[in-house]
């Protein structure tokens, strides 16, 4: 419960995140949302034990981030507590494989640790870029580019009035639970059939909102086709922001930047 | 459970967000097709009461332990496969974009384990044949913890079956089998316990609310359906068993708790898994296999000192660089505000 | 002229259940009119007014609204020139934010985006919202999420504005904001509410309801001064016309 709670406090800190006004924000959300998949695809196209070269890619959710006004604290925080399951997977690679792989100075680094430090990195990034993305764009924003490039109009209309209805559900849940604690403060939580009753009235009341909202809908006139003001347009800066990016992203996947920028440093210090 | 991004590979993570984009829109078109009469508002206010109902955690009887609803049944039952997919589909959306449980590019894969599974297997072969109107209640339970195993095994397997391909975890197939199954198994049987509780409730309160979504005509429910069901589960749950059985010659070897605690037992252990992947990897390539990597598996270089010296250098420097941009240009956009916009943001 | 003309005949209804919510109910309110729908809980006011907005469809009788009877086949018509606003806000408001909700109705009615944002912020300027307008509809307060609501409605300019309980669950400040907002409307009004000092301000004409069918009909002034009327129907004078407990007398 308190894990829902603390997600929905998130959400709405998301949520006036993407109510700023910086530049990044008003960049179109197709772009951002195009940019963001070319970051993914580029960061999970690394092989299984490269750590180093996907150093530079952090620069993207590290720059939109800075640029967007987005603190550093919260996204981190949201990491920590997805982060469980991918140790769990994660920490068998070390275990598993101990072939060495790297030798820095005395010190041997297993494949194992290579490629636990790999998914790590990608975990960090590729979630933390999500993160990013959505706190400088915005859910509807979000919604409204996936519509915009391809995804199915039903389910664009879904992902609106679901996160719509979140915060309203979730409260009403909460109400339920708080009368069941004050009623039965011995129990810790529900049993099995308590809990049964308590989620059918919560889906009951649903239901009946479901249908009150349809009304609401006809009543102005819906006729299957829920339709929303204002339409996006691509800039000029926009498609520069995209392009940049790619560009970056290709540079970092074909050139190990930071073996490069070793070899400089360390060539300049001889 | 959430696959991760972390874990994916472009060629699976591709694969499976197009074949889960290609179910949606198959999903969407037949939607389409039938008149609204509130089913906007009904998925929409539905995949809000997923999130809701994740809220309500309970007692599993008989162990210390709590579930919650997962939804991707009930909503089957509630909606039919394809408006429930999409719910589930949002749902999922919504978790990936603002939670940042599994990830964008996971979609895909969460999608097919966690909606496609419940929505078009589970619910159409064990869950529907089972949970007609006069169905009686044990039978209805037994419907609700069928579709919901064979739901979440599948969804399990999903996921073992995606990291594997994806050649993520040096932990092979089997092993990785052994970790999740068990665990879904009673997450399974919880969760499909708590779905036809619910279910059984509506059926006492609102019994014309289940008259859409569970079809099963009386007299001609076949009870084929069902036994196909049956048959993949025990067969997924043979197989897992048998891997179990073949994998530990020696019984209680393989044991979490003596893994992370004996360094010798790993050893063990890790020789034992070699030696089984060996045998029956599906896709070489991709394995792991710390002693013979084959080409392509370890793209980073032989371990020689000049290259990994500057190697670490630059990482640092790296390092340094984004964190040094990102200040930069926080502080670039403080002193570009403040002048204007004296209050900050309210 | 029955332009703007708002009657019912006989109207029945009952719940698939059984029900029977309406069992014979008939008025005519005529351009113009602000009419009180009163009634104790479960008298049939909600099903009324979602008859009159077409959410319903009777059992037996007639709905009548301007020149149409409402039936499934003039429901666009009747949802043209009577705007329902519901009892919660949250049912109501189910876009992303308020200006998204407020274009929904014209956007509806297929006006150009020029014509459909001068609607949405003349609805909004309207009911004093218009700072609200890019603000997310879950983030509103209550008296907020009213405002926005009405202001959705007002949007396609219907020529009867129709309202379920406008002062529910309000403080003393919103709810004092929402009457004098509707005492300016010039619309038609009929407004079902519990708050009888509400009716009584902004309504001159009140029907009561019982049991599914009128008890009276007539000036509000009258129908809520009548304590011996409202007691059956469970329903009591506003505080302003009973006596005051403190000195005895009539507060007027």
């Amino acid at each position: 419960m308190a894990g829902l709670e603390s997600a929905l406090a998130h959400l709405g800190s998301i949520e006036a995140l993407a109510a700023r006004a910086t530049p990044v924000h008003r960049l179109d959300p197709r772009a951002k949302l195009l940019t963001t998949g070319a970051f993914l695809a580029t960061v999970v196209s690394f092989g299984p034990r490269q750590v180093i070269p996907l150093l530079p890619l952090a620069l993207y959710p590290v720059a939109l981030g800075a640029l967007g006004d987005v603190p550093a604290r919260p996204v981190l925080a949201r990491l920590a507590l997805a982060s469980p399951f991918v140790l769990l997977v994660a920490i068998w690679n070390p275990l598993l494989d101990r072939a060495p792989a790297l030798a820095i100075g005395g010190l041997v680094v297993s494949g194992g640790w290579l490629s636990f430090a790999s998914i790590l990195l990608r975990f960090c990034l590729t979630l933390g870029a999500a993160l990013v993305l959505v706190a400088v764009t915005g859910f509807d924003a979000t919604c409204a580019a996936l519509g915009r490039l391809g995804a199915p109009r039903i389910l664009v209309e879904q992902l609106l009035l679901l996160h719509r209805y979140l915060f309203v559900l979730v409260d009403e849940a909460a109400r339920l639970l708080r009368a069941h604690a004050l009623r039965a403060p011995e129990a810790r939580r529900p049993g099995l059939r308590v809990a049964g009753s308590m989620l059918g009235q919560l889906l009951l009341r649903t239901l009946a909102r479901a249908q009150r909202i349809h009304r609401a809908m006809l009543c102005r006139g819906f006729d299957g086709v829920l339709r929303r003001r204002g339409a996006l347009r691509l800039r000029a800066v926009d498609l520069a922001f995209t392009g940049g990016w790619c560009a970056f992203f290709a540079l970092a996947r074909a050139v190990d930047l930071p073996r490069l920028l070793g070899g400089l440093a360390l060539g300049a210090g001889r | 459970m959430h696959m991760s991004d972390a874990f994916l590979s472009p060629a699976v993570g591709g694969a499976m967000l197009a074949a889960s984009g290609g179910v949606a829109s198959v999903a969407a078109r037949r939607l389409r097709r039938r008149p609204d009469e509130g089913r906007v508002a009904l998925m929409g206010v539905l995949g809000a009461f997923v999130f809701a109902a994740q809220m309500v955690n309970f007692a599993i009887p008989g162990t210390g332990s709590s579930g919650h609803l997962a939804g991707g049944l009930l909503l089957a039952i509630l909606l039919g496969p394809h408006a429930a997919f999409l719910t589930m589909a949002s749902v999922l959306a919504v978790q990936a974009f603002v939670f940042a449980d599994g990830g964008l590019l996971a979609l895909g894969c969460n999608l097919f384990n966690m909606g496609f599974c419940a929505c078009y297997v589970a619910y159409p072969l064990a869950c529907r044949p089972l949970v007609g109107r006069e169905a009686s209640a044990r039978r209805l339970a037994l419907g609700a913890v069928a579709g919901s195993v064979l739901a979440l095994q599948l969804g399990a397997l999903g996921v073992v079956v995606e990291t594997a391909l994806s050649g993520a975890s040096a932990l092979p197939l089997r092993s990785f089998a052994l970790l999740l199954l068990p665990v879904h198994l009673a997450i399974g049987i919880a969760e499909g316990l708590v779905t036809g509780a619910v279910v059984l409730f509506l059926r006492r309160t609102r019994p014309e609310l289940l008259a859409g979504g569970a079809p099963a005509a009386p007299g001609r429910r076949s009870l084929r359906p069902v036994l196909v069901g049956a048959a993949l589960a025990a067969a997924l749950v043979g197989g897992v068993v048998s891997w179990f059985a073949s994998a530990r010659p020696d019984g209680l070897e393989w044991s979490l708790a003596r893994v992370g605690a004996a360094p010798p037992a790993v050893d063990r252990l890790h020789r034992l898994l070699e030696g089984l992947q060996a045998a029956t990897a599906l896709l070489p390539g991709y394995a792991f296999r710390g002693d013979a990597a084959p080409a392509g598996a370890a793209p980073w270089p032989a371990p020689s000192a000049g290259t990994t010296a500057s190697g670490i250098a630059g990482a640092l420097l790296t390092l340094g660089l984004a964190v040094a941009v990102g200040a930069a240009l926080r502080l670039a956009r403080r002193a570009d505000r403040s002048p204007r916009t004296p209050a900050g943001p309210p | 002229m029955s332009h703007h003309l708002v009657s019912a005949a006989d109207l029945r209804f009952a719940y698939p259940d059984g029900t029977e919510a309406l069992r014979g109910v008939s008025f005519v309110i005529h351009h113009g009119e602000s009419v009180g729908l009163v009634g104790a809980n479960g008298a049939g006011k909600s099903t009324l007014l979602l008859h009159l907005a077409g959410a319903l469809l009777p059992t037996s009788g007639q709905v009548r609204v301007g020149d149409w009877p409402v039936t499934a086949s003039t429901l666009p018509q009747i949802r043209r020139s009577l705007g329902l606003v519901f009892q919660d806000a949250d049912d109501q408001l189910f876009m992303p934010t308020v200006g998204d909700d407020v274009a929904f109705g014209p956007l509806n009615l297929g006006l150009p985006p020029a014509e459909v944002d001068r609607c949405v912020a003349a609805a909004l300027e309207r009911v004093g919202a218009a700072h609200l307008r890019d603000r997310p509809s879950h983030r509103l307060s209550g008296g907020e999420k009213r405002l926005a609501a009405i202001a959705a409605v007002l949007s396609s300019s219907p020529d009867i504005l129709v309202m379920d309980e406008p002062s529910a669950n309000l403080d003393p400040a919103a709810r004092r904001r929402i009457l004098s907002l509707l005492r300016s409307f010039e619309h038609t009004k009929i407004v079902a509410s519990h708050d009888l000092d509400l009716v009584l301000d902004v309504c001159a004409r009140t029907i009561v309801l019982h049991e599914g069918r009128v008890a009276a009909d007539g000036p509000s002034a009258e129908i809520l001064a009548d304590a011996r009327l409202l007691e059956p129907v469970r329903l009591e004078p506003p505080l302003r016309l009973q006596a005051c407990p403190r000195c005895g007398g009539a507060a007027r």
